[in-house]
């Protein structure tokens, strides 16, 4: 069935290249929209079983197969405005829509995959239709984001290669050749230690490029910051998910051995530093998209903290991924609205959103409340919960240094977006503000308030599939 | 016989860290390749026929003809026959590729495992980490390109070593060359070269935080 799906997804995305039609295109795109939901769909009903020998509905992949669908949603949605009033060449407008595809179908696909060399398959997808987006715009900036992400991301891959062939040496110890996640564990006291290490560290840095955590980081925020709104909003979350998704698996692998410990340490470090790098880039950063990446940062330096620290953690770090997902991808989603009354994303240019736009202005406001983990927003829930595995872990001071730098961030954050929407603008036309359809903001405020709902009431199918996700991880 | 053909592999990286010209890097990118095509036939024996044909054709076609060529290509067009600019004199690259060698091979001499033959391990990590320090000291982006194309040489290098027992991971070190080189090429075919004229990293510091 994954391989059906997969053939029709990338035959649509094939579609809409060589199409020049209109109607055609957006009824490609509607009919991939319902082509995904219905594989999302098959996948909850066939949870746990393993498909096309490759691809393992298992809840981890369920739980973000279903996050990416929700996302996937508004973000065809927003594209279309975004590609209608932007007065696209027919040409354009379908490499936009096929690289949109072939994105959330690679994103889709490597969730489900059980076999470390698929993820890398459909990572490596996820970067070539990723950079068809960041180079939309076809100017000087956006070729220079688009070099240094496709440069960064070719190194990265080449590192999980190095990762994986290192993994493999380490496998022939345990006398076996298979490496599906599945049997990795199996084999998993067999492992040869000294291989297994060098093939952590490669794989870790290399998924980091699309988790976003030191080192590799740098090339995501480009990328957000040069891809059309509706595309970043893809890339500050579902992507970074995917490179989750390649590093939880493995480490529940090597999780099982005797280099727990060690693997906890490397984590912890990457996440640190992530979180620290962060904090001191959203003091300085004046640039409003490029804000809410390093916001990203913050958050996956986060969730790999919670991961490193362990007991509830997991249950946390899997938690906030997917309202985090939920919370970014609205504010992204809400940015083309910001932009079309200043025409411009630096922090000095822009002020008094509320006048303007009302209604954007509020998504704007929430969206702030929701992604610095104010209560009531979902995400206090899973950043509590993080905390609380610090605690248990014994890291007070950990706790105490990562607490400031998050006061920091929040002060950095609300600074600039307290400047955006009340502080009056010297010298702004007033004149030539578009009146902006409230209804555009529609799919922000569902996302931002199933980010509150999931977090403070979560349903019990919710919580019985992060708790399935995890339990393959020493208690 | 693979041991000696790794060896010459192994010169060729220091004949790249004091290479001056541009294109004398494409020369020994596809010499490389040459290289490597020996050594997948003495290497990997145990592997079926096809298979074998399919990485043989990889390695002669694509890293030592299609590769260099459009490289070369590349250097026409946009008229790049300076040279590399490093930021480090020759003489100091010279002594860096040699203390990465010497490093590996220490590093391999700590490794107990009768898996792996020590002399691929040795090659493969010294080739990754010249290509590595080739990115980081030049200045034109389209030596880092060759970079790149260098600590690709060391992936396949290394994917060779398990070539016999796991023929699927050197297919799918295939897959990587060709996808990357040609997205990353191709961007290059596509634009770098006329909108960045004498393409030079300083240029792209544009993407700012303010």
């Amino acid at each position: 069935m994954t391989i059906i799906y997969l053939i029709v997804a990338f035959s649509i995305a094939i579609g809409l290249f060589v199409n020049k039609n209109t109607k055609v295109n957006y009824s490609l795109l509607g009919l991939f929209l319902a082509v995904h939901w219905g594989f999302t769909l098959y996948a909850c009903l066939n949870a746990g079983k393993t498909d096309n020998d490759y691809f393992t509905f298992d809840s981890l992949g369920i739980l973000l197969h279903l996050t990416l669908s929700i996302i996937a949603v508004p973000a065809a949605i927003h594209s279309w405005l975004y590609i209608k009033r932007h007065d696209e060449t027919p040409q354009s407008r379908g490499i936009y829509f096929a690289a949109l595809v072939s994105l959330i179908t690679a994103i889709g696909a490597g969730y489900m995959a059980n076999h470390i060399a698929v993820i890398w398959i459909f990572t490596e997808i996820t970067t070539l239709s990723a950079s068809a987006l960041i180079y939309h715009h076809r100017n000087k900036l956006a070729l220079e984001g688009t070099w240094k992400y496709v440069f960064i991301c070719a190194l990265s891959i080449t590192f999980v290669f190095i990762g994986i062939l290192f993994l493999s040496l380490s496998l022939q110890h345990a006398g076996s050749e298979d490496l599906s996640f599945r049997n990795l564990l199996a084999n998993s006291a067999a492992l040869n230690p000294f291989w297994l290490q060098l093939a952590f560290l490669f794989i870790f840095t290399g998924f980091t490029a699309k988790l976003g955590l030191v080192p590799m980081f740098t090339a995501g925020i480009d990328a957000k910051d040069k891809a059309p709104a509706p595309a970043g909003a893809l890339l500050a979350s579902v992507l970074m998910n995917l490179g989750f998704v390649g590093i939880f698996r493995f480490y529940t692998v090597v999780a099982n051995t005797d280099l727990h410990h060690w693997a906890n340490l490397v984590i912890g470090i990457a996440a640190f530093l992530s979180l620290f790098v962060a904090t001191v880039y959203m003091i300085k950063v004046k640039n409003i998209k490029r804000m809410f990446a390093y916001s990203g940062i913050e958050h996956m330096g986060l969730v790999m903290l919670a991961v490193a620290a362990g007991g509830v953690g997991y249950y946390a770090a899997i938690l906030h991924i997917v309202l985090h997902a939920f919370v970014k991808s609205g504010l992204f989603f809400q940015y083309n609205q910001l932009y079309r009354v200043y025409q411009n994303k630096s922090i000095y240019h822009v002020g008094n959103y509320f006048k303007y736009n009302t209604t954007g202005a509020m998504v704007l406001l929430l969206g702030f409340i929701s992604a610095t983990a104010m209560p009531p927003s979902g995400l206090f829930v899973s950043e509590f919960l993080i905390f609380r595995a610090l605690f248990e872990a014994r890291q007070i001071w950990l706790l105490i240094a990562v607490l400031l730098l998050l006061t920091m961030i929040i002060w950095a954050f609300g600074k600039n977006i307290f400047k955006i929407l009340f502080v009056p603008l010297s010298d702004f036309d007033e004149a030539k503000v578009p009146v902006i359809n409230p209804w555009e903001s529609v799919s922000q405020f569902v996302l931002l308030a199933a980010a509150v709902y999931l977090g403070l009431n979560p349903p019990a199918g919710f919580v019985a599939l992060i708790q399935e996700s995890i339990h393959l991880l020493p208690k | 016989m693979v041991h000696v053909l790794l060896i010459t592999f192994l010169i060729t990286l220091f004949y790249m860290a004091i290479a001056n010209r541009m294109l004398t890097y494409v020369k020994v990118l596809a010499v490389q390749g040459i290289l490597l095509f020996c050594v997948v036939f003495i290497q990997l024996t145990e592997i079926n026929l096809l298979n074998l044909v399919l990485i043989l054709l990889e390695t002669i076609i694509f890293k030592s003809l299609a590769v260099p060529l459009f490289l070369a290509y590349i250097l026409k067009r946009n008229k790049i026959t300076r040279e590399a600019e490093p930021h480090l004199p020759n003489f100091v690259s010279l002594i860096i590729t040699t203390l990465i060698v010497v490093v590996t091979i220490l590093l391999s001499n700590a490794i107990k495992d009768t898996h792996l033959d020590k002399i691929f391990f040795v090659v493969a990590l010294s080739t990754i980490f010249t290509g590595l320090y080739l990115i980081a000291t030049r200045r034109k982006i389209i030596t880092h390109v060759m970079g790149y194309i260098v600590i690709e040489n060391g992936v396949f290098v290394l994917s060779l070593a398990v070539g016999n027992e796991m023929p699927m991971l050197v297919n799918l070190g295939i897959m990587l060359d060709i996808f990357a080189s040609v997205l990353i090429l191709g961007i290059f075919l596509n634009k770098i070269g006329d909108v960045f004229k004498d393409v030079d990293v300083d240029q792209l510091r544009n993407l700012k935080d303010y």
